[in-house]
């Protein structure tokens, strides 16, 4: 752990994992659908379900779409602020035996008619892991520059988009591919230790079988 | 690289010649390959916003639950009246981290150190020793680096939640890592940081985390009271150059061997310990 882990981070109370993580969960949401949430289906597991409320978890979450982090001062506020913003929303528990007991799904839909499924869990000291992006397993943590990559699933994508990275002098700290099935549509989850430009990921965008590119810039807190 | 024992990082102050605080610099700017000025600035702001945090802080808040607020008001009052038992500075101490804890329960900004439910420990003994001895802010800053590495050596080798490891984990990991502070903004030597965070744990050793009906609030609020309390005579005791006969890395190791033999219903789970009293219980169904 690094010393920023132990002194830190600054947040809205009363929990980093059931306070904190879930706004975060809420914001990287919003930047994976890449537009104003308007509408969002939200189920919550295990210990989220259990002492949620107490928590502010649901409050928490309904902040993050909205664009607050972790120490937004509105988060109390965040039920009020939707009705504001015009997001519509909805709570329920579920139940996911094999998820991390933190765990929270969310259907939302954009203001240009998106739509993203997200399963994310929140780890301890608001940490937190993207679990599931549309059914398809992503793992990644949101903590540092990330891209999300929504490809065909044919040879040679992966070394396009790897040499456009090594072009403008990004380092990947870590790469995961997964597919659903040979050939059929496949993600690629490249994380950076620098942080990636505009204009690198509309290349990107441009890349023969790619269909989608989603960027994560790391800075949650 | 981060360390993975005390002992690593007095070594490494004998070697190079350098205060503890600055071994535990040297390895965020290594970690993050940053500059030193970055990594303070880093610093700067928890340190801000825990002391942002600290003036804050609204008595009149009362938490969702209903449980908590209100508290941290009331000591200061009595704090201000004069006479009490534990002294001026002690007092002070005690109405810092009831405050810090209640602004948690309250849903108000504070700063996990090293989490949420023990945030008011690190800021209930620094802020009141900054605003009576005038010290600056580089001395507090120095001091939250000491506290740093000693929680990271704690996350490395045990734990600090209180899921995993009960409150020793939150409340204990809190208290050593504001003994070894206060050690640092006295001039202490690296054995003496090692020696108070090292007391701090040892006194806080088997304390479960039964939060009533699985809320940040009774009993971690006042939790963090002890937590503070602890620090502050362990630091005192480390400073009159007493030691710990365990040293500290094999401390955090029972540490770890107490928590993993803890029943799952005194981690975090808000079944056993005071969650389970029978008034534990009622408090729980009402908020149902």
């Amino acid at each position: 752990m690094k010393i920023f882990d132990i002194l830190g981070p600054i947040m809205v109370g009363p929990s980093s994992s059931h306070t904190a993580g879930a706004a975060k969960i809420g914001y990287i949401t919003r930047t994976l659908l890449g537009e104003k949430p308007v509408n969002a289906r939200i189920g919550l597991c295990g210990s989220f379900a259990a002492t949620g409320k107490g928590h502010g978890t649901d409050k928490a979450v309904i902040a993050g779409l909205l664009g607050m982090k972790p120490d937004d001062m509105r988060i109390p506020e965040s039920f009020a602020v939707a009705e504001k913003e015009k997001l519509s929303f909805s709570f329920e528990s579920v139940r996911l035996p094999e998820a991390h007991p933190n765990t929270v799904v969310l259907d939302v839909t954009g203001d240009a008619g998106r739509e993203i499924a997200v399963q994310a869990s929140s780890l301890g000291g608001g940490r937190i892991m993207i679990e599931k992006l549309d059914g398809t397993e992503v793992h990644c943590m949101g903590d540092c520059p990330t891209l999300i990559i929504c490809n065909q699933d044919s040879p040679g994508v992966v070394s396009e988009v790897t040499s456009i990275l090594s072009g403008i002098n990004v380092n990947i700290a870590a790469l995961r591919l997964h597919r659903d099935k040979r050939g059929g549509s496949a993600v690629m989850v490249i994380e950076t230790d620098q942080p990636v430009g505009k204009e690198s990921i509309s290349m990107l965008e441009q890349l023969e079988g790619i269909n989608r590119v989603i960027y994560v810039n790391g800075e949650v807190e | 690289m981060s360390y993975n024992s005390l002992e690593e990082i007095v070594l490494r102050c004998e070697h190079e010649k350098i205060p503890f605080w600055k071994a535990v610099l040297y390895s965020d700017i290594e970690d993050r390959d940053i500059t030193d000025e970055m990594s303070f600035n880093s610093m700067k702001i928890m340190w801000r916003a825990m002391r942002g945090a600290g003036a804050d802080y609204d008595e009149n808040l009362r938490s969702p639950s209903g449980l908590s607020g209100g508290m941290g008001g009331q000591m200061q009052k009595y704090a201000e009246r004069g006479g009490t038992l534990s002294g001026e500075r002690m007092s002070r101490v005690i109405a810092q981290a009831l405050q810090m804890g209640e602004s948690n329960a309250c849903m108000r900004r504070i700063v996990a150190a090293p989490t949420a439910g023990a945030c008011g420990v690190l800021p209930a003994v620094l802020i009141p020793l900054e605003r009576e001895e005038g010290i600056s802010e580089d001395k507090i800053l120095e001091a939250l680096y000491t506290s740093a590495g000693i929680g990271q050596v704690i996350a490395s080798r045990a734990f600090i939640s209180g899921a995993a490891g009960g409150c020793q984990a939150e409340i204990g990991s809190a208290s050593a890592m504001a003994a070894g502070a206060l050690v640092s903004v006295r001039g202490g030597e690296p054995e003496q940081i090692v020696s108070a965070a090292a007391m701090a744990l040892k006194n806080l050793l088997g304390l479960v985390c039964d939060p009533v009906a699985g809320l940040v609030e009774v009993p971690c609020i006042k939790r963090n009271v002890i937590g503070a309390v602890n620090a502050m005579s362990c630091a005192d005791m480390a400073l009159a150059g007493i030691e710990s006969r365990i040293p500290a890395d094999q401390v955090i190791d029972a540490m770890r061997e107490v928590g993993k033999s803890m029943h799952v219903s005194l981690k975090e789970t808000g079944e056993g310990g005071l969650a389970g009293t029978p008034e534990g219980k009622r408090i729980w169904k009402r908020l149902q």
